[in-house]
């Protein structure tokens, strides 16, 4: 028989893709049930504006329409669409917009007919009467006296407002040699999953039992939300992720049409599907980023930094989603990035404006953490006349400080910062590079060197960090059937990730059997125990724990029985190539399945041991993990006209323990390519009366092939000690990373221009014409 | 109206409605939903075909259009159970995460290769320019398709 090589840590080809290459995988546009009806959303071209009426009749009477509803058929029939994060003013968020629309995008009326063409010309018969009010999208604008107020209920548009002061920060500014000041600006951005949402309900009105299938981040938590908005029992509701093609952050959450796809598949007893259309996915899925902060930075001339200050402007959009105001709080969190700045102070107001609500995005307000933290690096350095690199290294917690307190009070688990930035300069040829700098601006060139040393925050746990209905444990069960392959039950829902892969490995290596014999499933509440899902970068970490316990529940019940049949203490026993065997004389063995069967035929009794092999767990951490990193970017401006081209793209990224390695590069590379992103092409721009202007991808600049770089990758290993993988995760931590490392390379290359601070994105217009003022003064 | 196309080698006629977009037509009258839709302007690639060898986006194409025409999807890439090579180097080369773009990926190489055989980096990127992927950043696409190339070079060398 082939020996069995071990997997963790290996390059393994992923389990998922098979089917995925064949076009085999199911995504919820693929599914397809008998008397299936479609629905197509009407949606609110107004940014702000009163319903008068909505004349469904011609729509109604179209041919092969079943029904067509608006806000007023659904009144006190649906709940509010939740927010679980706290804030001071919730408003109330109804699934159809009922007497006013409050951003372009928001849905209004419902047509559902035998497909989606006759739905569509369906709701081109709706006629809706409306008065457009005066709408405000600029959120310091929309916190002033005198806006339009979006909530009548509330006399303000202001959600939430937080401050805290510290007594530390007013003496850092006493002891500062100089105090820097700066604003910057995260432009609101859309996640764009290359699948846009969609939902398909089925109601089975005999069993009172109804199926979601929801391209989704999170079916357990979708499921408990859903059972509550159509006060149905959560023992009813059964939710299915089926393949899904991208989340980002923005399907970690709870919308609108999926609510009301199930009450329709209730209300007309059919199966009904609805497809999201990509212009109705960048204006009606939620954003991410749109802060605003303002920083003071008391500084000492040698570059120590002594605090940092912050006043942010978050833009909530018109609604509170899930988590919308609490990703702020993430931003100020962890500000002070990998720097042992002894003082912090922050204050932030988040405000309701005439767009679709903000959450999470790729990084979910630690992107623009780090933005500060690395910005505040290089300004301070600029200032003072400092090397960039070294004013980091300075500033750094040194790899003895760990765990390390930071001025927020968080706890970081472990970390080498200077080593990391240390790699990196040596990748990138630190000296050599600043030499080639200077010879091209001799030439009229303009090369800049970027740097961006990072810290996020993921894994997050313990359970009480979080708001009420989000939690920070997570589940699994492994069950070694009676031929003993393995099924694992995550409560994780990867979609992309592959921890097809990567738990197969973990149990594979710890069974001693191949990764083929076991089987991971996910994404189906009725089948897998209530877990919490895939997003800020948790799923190895805490998923993989949970299954690690599990593992070790069945591990120590098939050596309790091995023992009883080769008379040694289960301590002594090892897993070795489908055996259970003598750690001291591995040939001293019995083959696995004969332990497997004893454990289901049960024909001897086990004193003390129940029949079968089943086990779940439930890992809740005590604290947060702490991924790192540097990245490099050396790019080049051309004066003339204002493009960016990059000559280098270097990361040097630490997730602790590396499960699957190919899987973590993919992770940071396309983390990189959506920071990168961040920095010079995307924005989500809407005009002064709130109409959404890059409404497809004609405007919206996702990166294509050629407007990114080829990336040299290097690796750390700062093993966590929270958890038995020593894994911190890697999901956002490339997205973290590139964005501040490009605008500071891009800065760098335009500081013979005397150029110090311009707003993202970087585009060829902004930099050429930025050039062009400052060759006139 | 009748339509008559031959997808993945097999004729078929159907009556549709003339507004029928291709990728309509092939996922939900022909049953095969591995092309899928990602946009309606044409830009992000999901849907790409092959109509008689050439790569097209096919929600921007009337089913209509291709009457007579012969229509390459996925599905049809694998030959008695083998894998195609570009598909066999999205698998090696971790070329796919969520693999909602990959059919439409997969789909412009096969038309890249079939007019360059040995593309450069820059090729290749520029070749997949009209594919957008959110997940991979486009790196180990590109070692995928320089994998294929070399094994469908090494292949002809062989024969």
């Amino acid at each position: 028989m082939a020996v069995i090589p071990k997997f963790v840590g290996e390059r393994i080809k992923r389990r998922e893709d098979p089917r995925l290459i064949q076009g085999q995988g199911i995504y919820v546009d693929d599914v397809r049930l008998p008397g299936m009806l479609t629905a197509v959303v009407l949606r609110s071209p107004h940014a702000h504006g009163k319903i008068n009426s909505i004349d469904l009749g011609a729509a109604r009477r179209a041919p092969g329409v079943v029904a067509v509803l608006s806000g007023e058929d659904l009144k006190n029939k649906i709940g509010t669409l939740p927010c679980v994060a706290p804030a001071e003013r919730i408003p109330f968020h109804p699934v159809l917009a009922i007497g006013k629309v409050r951003y372009v995008g928001e849905p209004v009326a419902v047509a559902i007919a035998s497909d989606a063409y006759r739905a569509q010309d369906a709701l081109d018969l709706v006629e809706v009467d409306y008065d457009p009010l005066d709408a405000v999208v600029d959120p310091e604008k929309a916190s002033a006296d005198g806006a339009p107020i979006l909530h009548d209920e509330f006399a303000t548009n202001v959600a939430l407002k937080m401050e805290v002061p510290s007594p530390a920060m007013d003496e850092a500014m006493r002891n500062a040699d100089k105090v820097v000041r700066f604003r910057i600006v995260n432009q609101r951005l859309a996640p764009i999953p290359m699948e846009p949402r969609g939902v398909v309900a089925q109601w089975n009105p005999g069993q009172r039992y109804l199926t979601v299938w929801s391209s989704t981040q999170i079916p357990h938590l979708l499921r408990s939300r859903l059972a509550e908005m159509l006060k149905l029992g959560e023992n009813r509701v059964r939710v299915i992720a089926p393949e899904v093609g991208g989340g980002f952050g923005c399907k970690l959450n709870v919308y609108g049409e999926e609510a009301l796809t199930a009450h329709l598949s209730m209300l007309l007893g059919k199966p009904v599907k609805w497809i999201e259309r990509r212009r109705e996915n960048i204006a009606g899925t939620t954003h991410g980023r749109d802060q605003i902060t303002y920083l003071e930075v008391p500084v000492r001339k040698d570059g120590i930094v002594l605090g940092i200050k912050a006043r942010f402007i978050c833009d909530m959009g018109a609604y509170l989603q899930l988590l919308t105001p609490a990703i702020p709080g993430f931003s100020a969190l962890m500000m002070t990035g990998c720097y042992k700045i002894p003082a912090m102070s922050f204050e932030q107001v988040m405000v309701f404006t005439n767009k679709i609500a903000t959450d999470a995005y790729r990084g979910a307000g630690r992107p623009e953490a780090c933005f500060i933290a690395e910005r505040v690096m290089d300004v301070v350095a600029g200032e003072l006349g400092l090397d960039p690199a070294e004013v980091r290294r300075k500033n750094f917690f040194s790899k003895d400080s760990f765990p390390a307190t930071t001025a927020a009070g968080l706890v970081y688990d472990s970390g080498d910062y200077a080593q990391a930035l240390d790699k990196a300069l040596a990748m990138v040829d630190y000296k050599k590079v600043r030499a080639e700098q200077e010879a091209a601006r001799k030439q009229g060139r303009y090369i800049g060197i970027g740097l961006a040393s990072y810290v996020e925050i993921c894994g997050i746990g313990p359970s009480a960090m979080l708001p009420p209905k989000l939690q920070g444990w997570e589940s699994a069960t492994v069950r070694v059937e009676p031929d003993s392959k393995v099924t694992v039950l995550t409560g994780v829902s990867p979609h992309g990730q592959g921890q097809e892969t990567t738990f197969a490995q973990l149990v594979a290596d710890a069974i001693g059997i191949d990764i083929d014999d076991v089987n991971v499933v996910h994404g189906d509440t009725a089948i897998v125990q209530y877990g919490v899902g895939t997003f800020g970068s948790r799923a190895t970490a805490l998923g993989g724990t949970a299954l690690m316990m599990a593992v070790g529940k069945v591990q120590e019940k098939m050596k309790k029985i091995a023992s009883t049949m080769m008379e040694a203490p289960p301590e002594q026993l090892v897993f070795n190539q489908r055996t259970i065997a003598l750690a001291s004389d591995l040939s001293k063995s019995i083959p696995l399945q004969q332990v497997v069967t004893a454990a289901y035929d049960f024909k001897q009794p086990i004193p003390g041991l129940e029949p079968g092999l089943d086990a779940t767990s439930f890992f809740e951490p005590t604290g947060c993990t702490f991924p790192f990193g540097t990245h490099v970017a050396v790019v080049e401006v051309d004066p003339e006209t204002g493009a960016v081209k990059f000559l280098r793209y270097i990361a040097v990224d630490d997730c602790g323990k590396m499960i699957s390695p190919l899987l973590v590069e993919g992770q940071i590379h396309g983390g990189i390519a959506q920071g990168i992103a961040q920095a010079l092409y995307e924005e989500v721009v809407y005009d002064e009366s709130g109409q959404l202007i890059t409404a497809t991808l004609m405007d919206y600049a996702v990166p294509k092939a050629d407007m990114l770089p080829h990336y040299e990758l290097g690796s750390t290993v700062t093993p966590s000690p929270l958890n038995p993988l020593g894994v911190k995760g890697v999901g956002e931590a490339g997205t973290i990373g590139s964005t501040p490392c490009v605008v500071n390379a891009v800065l760098d290359a335009l500081s013979p221009f005397g150029i110090t601070q311009l707003d993202m994105p970087l585009r060829p217009e902004k930099i050429w014409r930025a050039i062009k003022a400052a060759k006139k003064s | 109206m009748r339509v008559t196309l031959t997808v993945n080698n097999q004729r078929r006629e159907d009556e549709i409605e003339p507004r029928m977009l291709l990728v309509h037509y092939l996922r939900d009258v022909a049953g095969l939903t591995g092309t899928h839709v990602g946009c309606e302007t044409s830009l992000c690639g999901a849907c790409t075909v092959l109509l008689d060898g050439n790569a097209v986006k096919s929600c921007t194409v009337l089913a209509a259009q291709a009457d007579g025409a012969k229509v390459t999807t996925v599905e049809g890439l694998a030959q008695d159970g083998k894998l195609h090579p570009l598909q066999e180097g999205f698998w090696e080369e971790h070329g796919l995460q969520c693999g909602y773009c990959t059919p439409g990926m997969i789909m412009a190489s096969v038309d890249l290769l079939s007019h360059n055989a040995n593309p450069s980096e820059a090729e290749i990127r520029h070749a997949l320019e009209g594919n957008l992927c959110r997940c991979t950043g486009y790196q180990h696409i590109i070692k995928a398709v320089q994998y294929a190339a070399n094994k469908m070079r090494s292949g002809k060398a062989a024969a």
